[in-house]
């Protein structure tokens, strides 16, 4: 395809149109977000399943593990819920822990590590303008599609202008190499607020001088079919099927 | 696209809480002549780019392009007809590669299938950037930023051009590619520049803008041999160059080719 994106092909992603990739993963993720936590077999199942279809869209697991640590915050909670969780305790290494904040810690731990994982996989098998597209398709507003191109440019370029910042910092004596000495950095963030802001508007004007109305344009990206469909269902009905274990395995323990 | 001619009436704007940047601004560009446009810094140059396509609404006065004036409804048809290719190429690539940033343009104006992809790929061979198709925009050098900000100018076949300093931070090849470039384009061109030999090589007319106004509308040559009205509007040649030298400098270019110059 003309417009089509290296990074956009691999065994079972080539040609899925990026709409279809969007429902799958929200539907798989919404099926995990519903199961109970102390339904472990599904879990088991979900997991199977997220492993098998990262390594049969070969995305990177260096790629994987950066982006799970977005989960710190959240697995602090997961660690903290057992420890301050009120009801039934039960020893867990000679410590008195809480059951139902090691039941809701692992669903916090089980669910976000899962989504994460699956927020990973479609990021690394579509570009961001095709993710874009697709959810212009799945009608979100343009402006909210507006807002989030310019904010993936806009993060791009605070990032540079950052990096400048710095680079004129340490030009001019300035060499921090502890957390303690990132003030002035830190200082010049508003500085590099405006600046990007104003870089902002020049790319939107820029955007306008060439016909930008709202939504981007369809660059012969094709249309999800049938095919596509089918495709996108596998994960969710496969996710559907391990939620039908998990109620069988604890409807009959 | 034909190219189109320019007229500007009496403009004025000034920005929120500021003076005024065009202050009854006039001025006529005909159908594929090419114009440069000096004047210092804040003179309101980037400023009349803006108004033209529309971008920023001016307080008073008209915009005509090809006889189209400038309004609401004709908005999309003027930047249809007029390419912007702004001063920082950064301002200007947004997409992930350089074939969707210049295939940005054309789709907006309902460009399908392979007629956009021949678009796109006659765009980038004009300007030779053809192997930069599937490159990332921000990693290119500033030469060919510039190169493919044009392109995804082209792409959109405008009948006016407007570029500002397009020639700022390019070495000295990188220069002399976009003069031999730009003076194969048939367009009507506005070229915003502080190359004042650049405007001399490549322009039939100068209009030195100042405090919002044009003050002066001449060829080139007059205009930069008249040191005095440049030292006025804080613009100067890059050399002490006298009238002969420069007429001499001029012939050969435009005879022998720049490589003679030396």
């Amino acid at each position: 395809m003309f417009f089509a994106d290296r990074a956009d092909h691999g065994p079972l992603q080539d040609g899925l149109a990026p709409e279809a990739r969007i429902i799958a993963a929200i539907g798989f993720v919404g099926v995990v977000a519903f199961t109970p936590p102390r339904w472990a077999a599904a879990f088991a199942v979900y997991t199977l399943v997220v492993v098998g279809a990262v390594g049969a869209l070969g995305v990177s697991p260096t790629a994987i593990l950066r982006r799970l640590t977005v989960l710190g915050p959240f697995l602090v909670l997961a660690l903290l819920l057992p420890v301050i969780g009120t009801g039934d305790r039960m020893s867990v290494l000679g410590v008195a822990l809480s059951v139902d904040g090691l039941w809701s810690g692992w669903g916090i731990a089980a669910k976000g590590t899962i989504g994460t994982v699956i927020s990973a996989a479609l990021a690394g098998t579509t570009p961001t303008a095709r993710i874009l597209l697709g959810l212009q398709r799945l009608r979100v507003p343009a402006l909210m599609i507006t807002i989030a191109a310019l904010m993936i440019r806009y993060v791009g370029l605070i990032g540079d202008d950052m990096a400048r910042m710095r680079t004129a910092m340490i030009m001019r004596g300035h060499d921090p190499r502890w957390i303690w000495q990132l003030r002035p950095l830190a200082r010049s963030a508003g500085a590099s607020f405006v600046r990007s802001f104003e870089r902002g508007e020049r790319v939107h004007a820029a955007m306008l001088a060439r016909g930008f109305t709202g939504s981007m344009p369809e660059l012969g990206d094709r249309r999800a079919g049938w095919r596509d469909w089918f495709l996108a269902s596998i994960g969710p009905m496969l996710a559907a099927a391990g939620l039908a274990i998990g109620w069988y395995v604890e409807a009959w323990s | 696209m034909t190219p189109d001619s320019l007229r500007v009436e009496g403009l004025h704007y000034a920005y929120p809480n500021g003076p005024a940047v065009l202050d009854g601004l006039n001025l006529v560009v005909e159908a594929g002549e090419r114009v440069a446009l000096l004047g210092p810094n804040g003179s309101g140059k980037t400023t009349l780019l803006h108004q033209v396509t529309g971008i920023l609404e001016a307080e008073a006065g008209t915009v005509d392009v090809g006889g189209l004036r400038l309004d609401d409804a004709t908005c999309g048809e003027i930047r249809a007809r007029v390419g912007v290719v702004f001063q920082d190429a950064d301002d200007q690539l947004f997409m992930p590669t350089v074939r969707h940033d210049v295939a940005f343009g054309p789709a907006n104006l309902g460009l399908t299938g392979t007629a956009l992809e021949e678009t796109v790929l006659a765009a980038l061979a004009a300007v030779n950037a053809t192997a930069l198709a599937d490159r990332s925009p921000h990693h290119l050098s500033v030469g060919e930023k510039r190169r493919v900000a044009l392109a995804t100018v082209l792409a959109m076949d405008p009948s006016v051009l407007l570029l500002d300093e397009p020639s700022a931070g390019l070495d000295p090849k990188g220069r002399r590619e976009l003069i031999e470039l730009l003076s194969s384009i048939d367009q009507t061109q506005m070229i915003v520049t502080h190359d004042l030999l650049l405007a001399l090589e490549l322009c039939g007319r100068a209009l030195l803008l100042s405090g919002g106004r044009v003050v002066a509308d001449r060829p080139p040559l007059d205009l930069l041999t008249d040191v005095e009205l440049l030292a006025q509007h804080r613009l100067e040649l890059p050399l002490p160059l006298d009238r002969p030298t420069l007429v001499t400098l001029l012939e050969r270019v435009q005879q022998k080719g720049p490589r003679s110059m030396g």
